[in-house]
């Protein structure tokens, strides 16, 4: 299916990351979004707001970000692509309704600006601390989709990549941005609505009387059908059966819950995207995502011209991790270098997929929240030297 | 690549400045540009900064790592991103705005009333525009042509001739200067 026209605004623009991601929204199909306003995401619900009429999209402020969530979720179910943006404190309100989004199987998008906690911490400064968060916030099993950008131009692509993978897997699709891509400032080009490839949404187009919601196709989805359009159905945050009511016994907690997991992780060839730059002939590798892949790069050019291999992993999706991708390269490389803007997140499936072949060095926070280029280099030579497998912390010590 | 570090305060036009540049040098001058930008929780009157890297390729690392031009619109600005101004860099400030210090290293100055042409041609709101125009005839980061088509896009409708104006006054006083230091003392 082809992007809507309405809500393509095709051309070279120059907007920040917050606004690229609205027009991206826009350009996905996405005409409802729940909002509670919070730094340094509100640029993106202002921009929505002010474009809504024309695109025929609409929005709503709800009283805290518990309830914006499961606005989201019911708006969802009446057919409107949905999403939501936030920052850490809203995040953590969502956590229980990320769940139930998770067991309702309803496809939305959430966008997290992240920005330096806990709790209420730094409100502009960028981080990367909600990465677990992301992952394993709600509780019970699930999987969860992370898609991480590293520019306004990304912010863009990334946003329709979101709204497609939640559709074509029935799930919540997190957008793990942070403070500073949201608020970078490039070029962006918006293609046209007809080069713009857009996953429809799965409907059920079978007899009236005969639809159950939670009925699994051969690809492990269930067909959805829009509320308001006359089909019987319920929805249950219990563990429910194929028409969706509440069943309290043990195989239906495993009919019901373990495709949750599966419909994941049989598809990870799929849904992972990377992208690797001079891996080849690499001893060290940069693993990171985000606006740390910029630094990682530049550390890594700057590597290569004083003649060490080094190569770099991105990860376009972090969640699901690329576990085969760094399993196979810790066969092949000295040590992995991981730059994050926290104290030690991703860095830790980068040590778990390494079993023991590859020394993992960690990178924290820099000076402005995003790693300079200086640390990165350091943490590159040290690696190249190390012969014994061993996790290296590089010490955070610039105290004020 | 150029690395440029515009500094004032808050309701100067010092963001929007380098949104103007950085439009100009990536849609028009078909180079690559990133802007960040850092200010105070106050809405005018705080501290407050912008970074633009201009770049022929694409820019990786967002952040400036050595300034090579610093364009002080206020005092504060400028006593806090001098230091971060590289030995051969250049400084563009208003001179009834900005006290330099002694010049170190090979650092040029050029100075320009930018404020007081503002006020001249009627709206002390457009002082970062006649900067802007100083600033393309000084520097060649970005061309006059880009600039000509880069400021309507950026500032409202009815405000669009003023700026030009602006811009104008800036770029000529701009080439005065440069002919002035070619000329034999």
């Amino acid at each position: 299916m082809k992007a809507d026209p309405k809500g393509v605004l095709t051309g070279s623009h120059t907007l920040t990351g917050n606004h690229a991601c609205a027009e991206g929204a826009f350009a996905a199909g996405c005409r409802f979004l729940g909002l509670y306003p919070i730094v340094p995401s509100l640029e993106i619900s202002e921009r929505f707001l002010e474009r809504a009429p024309e695109v025929g999209a609409t929005f709503i402020q709800m009283e805290d970000e518990v309830s914006v969530l499961a606005a989201v979720l019911g708006a969802s179910w009446t057919g409107k692509k949905s999403m939501t943006v936030t920052s850490g404190p809203g995040l953590s309100l969502m956590m229980e309704h990320l769940g139930l989004g998770v067991m309702l199987e309803t496809p939305c998008v959430i966008v997290d600006i992240q920005r330096a906690g806990p709790a209420l911490g730094m409100p502009g400064r960028p981080a990367q601390g909600d990465m677990m968060q992301a992952r394993w916030g709600s509780h019970g099993d699930y999987e969860i989709i992370a898609l991480s950008p590293s520019s306004p131009q990304e912010m863009f692509d990334y946003t329709i990549k979101a709204f497609n993978l939640s559709e074509r897997y029935r799930i919540p699709v997190a957008l793990m941005s942070d403070a500073y891509v949201a608020h970078l400032k490039e070029e962006i080009v918006i293609p046209h609505a007809e080069e713009i490839e857009i996953e429809p949404r799965r409907y059920y187009k079978g007899a009236k009387d005969k639809y159950l919601p939670f009925k699994r196709d051969k690809d492990f989805v269930p067909r959805m059908v829009n509320i308001g359009d006359g089909y019987k159905f319920h929805v249950t945050g219990l563990t429910h059966d194929d028409r969706g009511y509440p069943v309290m016994n043990e195989e239906c907690q495993e009919y019901n819950v373990h495709p949750l997991v599966w419909k994941v992780r049989n598809y990870v060839d799929e849904i992972i995207e990377v992208q690797e730059a001079e891996t080849e002939d690499a001893e060290v590798i940069i693993i990171s995502y985000g606006a740390t892949s910029r630094a990682a790069l530049k550390a890594m050019e700057q590597a290569r011209k004083s003649g060490i291999k080094v190569g770099s992993l991105r990860l376009v999706t972090v969640w699901p991790f690329p576990e085969k991708r760094v399993a196979e390269l810790a066969k092949k490389v000295k040590a992995f270098v991981v730059p994050e803007m926290n104290f030690g997140q991703v860095v830790l499936e980068v040590e778990r997929c390494s079993y023991g072949n590859a020394n993992v060095i960690f990178v924290p926070h820099g000076e402005n929240g995003v790693e300079n280029t200086d640390d990165l280099l350091s943490a590159i030579k040290q690696a190249g030297q190390a012969d014994k497998v061993e996790s290296v912390i590089i010490e955070f010590n610039k105290g004020v | 690549m150029a690395e440029i570090r515009f500094a004032g305060y808050g309701g100067q036009g010092i963001i929007r400045s380098g949104i103007i540049v950085g439009r100009a040098a990536s849609i028009y001058d078909d180079k690559f540009s990133t802007m960040s930008q850092s200010f105070g929780p106050e809405a005018r009157g705080g501290a407050c900064s912008s970074q633009l890297v201009v770049s022929e390729s694409k820019v990786l690392y967002p952040y400036l790592t050595a300034a090579g031009i610093l364009v002080a619109m206020s005092q504060a600005g400028y006593d806090k991103f001098e230091p971060e101004l590289s030995e051969k860099g250049l400084l563009l400030y208003d001179e009834d705005l900005v006290k330099p210090k002694a010049s170190r290293g090979n650092i040029t100055p050029f100075a320009i009333p930018a404020t007081r042409f503002a006020e001249q041609l009627g709206k002390k709101i457009v002082a970062n525009v006649v900067i802007l125009g100083f600033f393309t005839a000084i520097t060649k980061v970005v061309t006059y042509e880009s600039m000509k088509k880069a400021i309507p896009d950026s500032v409202p409708e009815k405000a669009i001739d003023l700026n030009l104006k602006a811009f104008e006054r800036g770029y000529n006083f701009g080439l005065e200067v440069l002919k002035k230091q070619k000329e034999p003392q």
